[in-house]
């Protein structure tokens, strides 16, 4: 019962935390920090599904939150659908795509899919560039009716920290939820030994494809909330490359293949971003300091802070998941 | 007519620049099993290296592609010890992430001191004229470079003592070592020669078009799908790919937007991985 687990209960309290933490004056600032927090550990912790469950690189798992993002401005601006069910429509939407390059680039094993990834970022990011109804490089525009069925744009501004924060711990529940389930089971025994779990009856193609399309729906409905949110889109900001691989860089930080170490690495990185964006004399090295820091975590700790953990207090592996 | 035939013979001639660029990528891949992650942020070290050495000496840019074969060289070892020596053998995940890391370093320090606005090489050799188009002579130079480039590689992997070496590591690197070579040399020397390789690539770019700091990263999507048609570590094989590949950019350039480009070759790369694993030319027995 996923109710009896420790991290089930961290993770609501987390979501309770980000809930209350700004309301307390109305901490606008606050809230939009937080906003960024939540938006990574969603995407991290979807990645994480690949990346630390199944053992493929994604590069490009950044596409999926983009795509989210246009379907969902364009169902909210041209056909004036309401954001819940344009958020849920693009969900869904991305997925079914997801679904479609998986089974295709899905074929191909280890290095070579992660090199496909890459891939797949450029190729719909051309696409989106070259399409007449998304408005091509110029984007999608929010205007303020838009804002009006939540009760204006301050209103909708904070509707939409909620709605992603529940996003959030949607996404950590379900990385808790499939890491014991029989379907979780069957991408541990793709990434420990993908040749013996075809010969133990794990159809690899189907599971891979499936984790794939799972870890697009959360990212997807984000996006389509955040870019509202921001009022804008376009293909630079949607499909932006770097955002993709400081996800990588986070859900390495915190220890891949764990529910809490994603958000943990996730957290800690995008403050220290905002702090090095910030600080004048640093700001033009925060990808320097990203990639040694990865480097050093790949090199020496390829658990994460997580890992580092479980070494110090092997106990603490029934607790933190 | 004659349109679409200057355009496939420019695709070619560029063509051959991507598959120089692809072989360094190549012969790392096929020697240690590692996906080389720096090679885009290489080609745009390169590129830059070009604009420094050709402003401080004013020499002619073709005799400046030594010293940056040298600097390559030297830089490749550097990162070899850096982010590669500890992970070789490891999981391919825990490769990609490493080299992707030095990446991130480079492109970061990079855009500290360049900005990503854009650069040139501000050189141009006589051009040949046929009918009414011209072919720069600096295109013509680079295919030349590259031809010359490929083809000492070439000689190097298949004729020397140290280039078969090489190819001993890359077939079965126990059986090498119990033969009595340092496979950790190899490993070091290979990846200091694919580095040079890649910053030779991009010196030559920057003579045929404008760059950014950021210029690498379509060259090295370039250079995977040369390396998937040709196989792992055939430098003739990735100079006919690159060549095809830039014959069939400039057979499309005349009838669709560049735009577009990155996506033709992303699909070129996942249909030729699926239906040729080995690569086009590659021998069923690599």
């Amino acid at each position: 019962m996923i109710l009896k687990r420790p991290s089930f209960w961290l993770i609501l309290v987390l979501a309770a935390v980000f809930a209350i933490l700004p309301t307390r004056g109305q901490n606008a600032a606050l809230r939009e920090d937080l906003i960024l927090v939540a938006v990574a550990i969603t995407l991290v912790s979807n990645l994480n599904l690949l990346i630390g469950y199944t053992g493929y690189v994604n590069f490009g798992h950044i596409v999926f939150y983009g795509l989210g993002g246009y379907v969902g401005l364009y169902l909210v601006t041209e056909r004036h659908w309401s954001l819940y069910l344009s958020a849920l429509t693009a969900g869904v939407l991305v997925s079914l795509i997801a679904l479609l390059f998986g089974l295709g680039i899905l074929r191909l094993r280890g290095a070579y899919f992660a090199l496909a990834t890459v891939g797949v970022l450029v190729a719909v990011n051309a696409f989106v560039a070259n399409f007449d109804p998304w408005g091509r490089s110029t984007g999608i525009y929010v205007s303020f009716d838009a804002y009006e069925p939540l009760g204006g744009p301050m209103k909708a501004l904070w509707t939409t920290y909620y709605l992603i924060v529940g996003v959030m711990s949607l996404s950590l529940i379900l990385s808790l939820f499939i890491k014991t389930s029989k379907f979780g089971l069957g991408l541990f025994a793709i990434r420990e030994d993908e040749d013996a779990a075809i010969v133990l009856g794990v159809n690899a193609t189907m599971y891979k494809a499936i984790v794939y399309s799972i870890s697009a729906f959360l990212p997807a409905i984000a996006g389509a909330l955040m870019f509202y949110k921001n009022g804008m889109i376009d293909p630079s900001i949607a499909f932006e490359y770097m955002l993709s691989l400081e996800g990588i860089v986070m859900l390495m930080l915190g220890g891949q293949g764990t529910v809490i170490g994603g958000a943990l690495g996730a957290a800690l990185y995008e403050r220290l971003r905002s702090y090095l964006l910030t600080s004048p004399k640093l700001s033009n090295f925060h990808l320097v300091i990203a990639g040694g820091l990865l480097l050093v975590v790949v090199l020496f700790a390829s658990g994460g802070l997580i890992g580092w953990l479980y070494q110090l207090w092997p106990g603490s592996k029934d607790v933190i998941e | 007519m004659g349109g679409i035939l200057a355009s496939m013979i420019d695709g070619l001639m560029v063509g051959s620049v991507y598959g120089l660029a692809a072989m360094g990528l190549s012969l790392i891949w096929g020697v240690m099993d590692v996906i080389n992650l720096t090679h885009g942020a290489m080609i745009a070290l390169g590129m830059f290296g070009m604009y420094l050495l050709f402003n401080a000496v004013a020499m002619n840019p073709y005799v400046l592609l030594l010293p940056l074969l040298a600097l390559g060289l030297g830089l490749g070892i550097l990162v070899y010890w850096m982010s590669v020596h500890l992970v070789v053998g490891r999981s391919q995940l825990m490769s990609l992430l490493s080299t992707f890391s030095v990446n991130m370093m480079v492109i970061g320090i990079g855009t500290a001191l360049w900005s990503t606005s854009p650069y040139n090489v501000n050189f141009s050799l006589p051009g040949l004229t046929v009918g009414d188009y011209t072919f720069t002579g600096n295109h013509i130079a680079a295919t030349t470079a590259a031809v010359i480039v490929a083809l000492a590689l070439e000689m190097f992997l298949y004729h020397t003592r140290p280039g078969k070496a090489i190819r001993a590591v890359a077939d079965n690197r126990e059986a090498a070592e119990l033969m009595g070579i340092s496979s950790t040399m190899v490993l070091t020397v290979s990846f200091g020669i694919g580095i040079a390789l890649a910053m030779v690539s991009g010196a030559l770019v920057s003579t045929l078009f404008p760059f950014t700091i950021l210029s690498g990263a379509g060259y090295q999507l370039k250079s995977f799908v040369v390396t998937v048609l040709a196989g792992l570590g055939k430098p003739l094989g990735a100079l006919v790919a690159g060549i095809l590949l830039g014959l069939l950019e400039g057979t499309l350039t005349p009838f669709i937007a560049v735009s577009w480009i990155p996506l033709i070759e992303f699909g070129l790369f996942v249909v030729v991985l699926i239906l040729f694993p080995r690569g086009i030319f590659g021998r069923a027995t690599a």
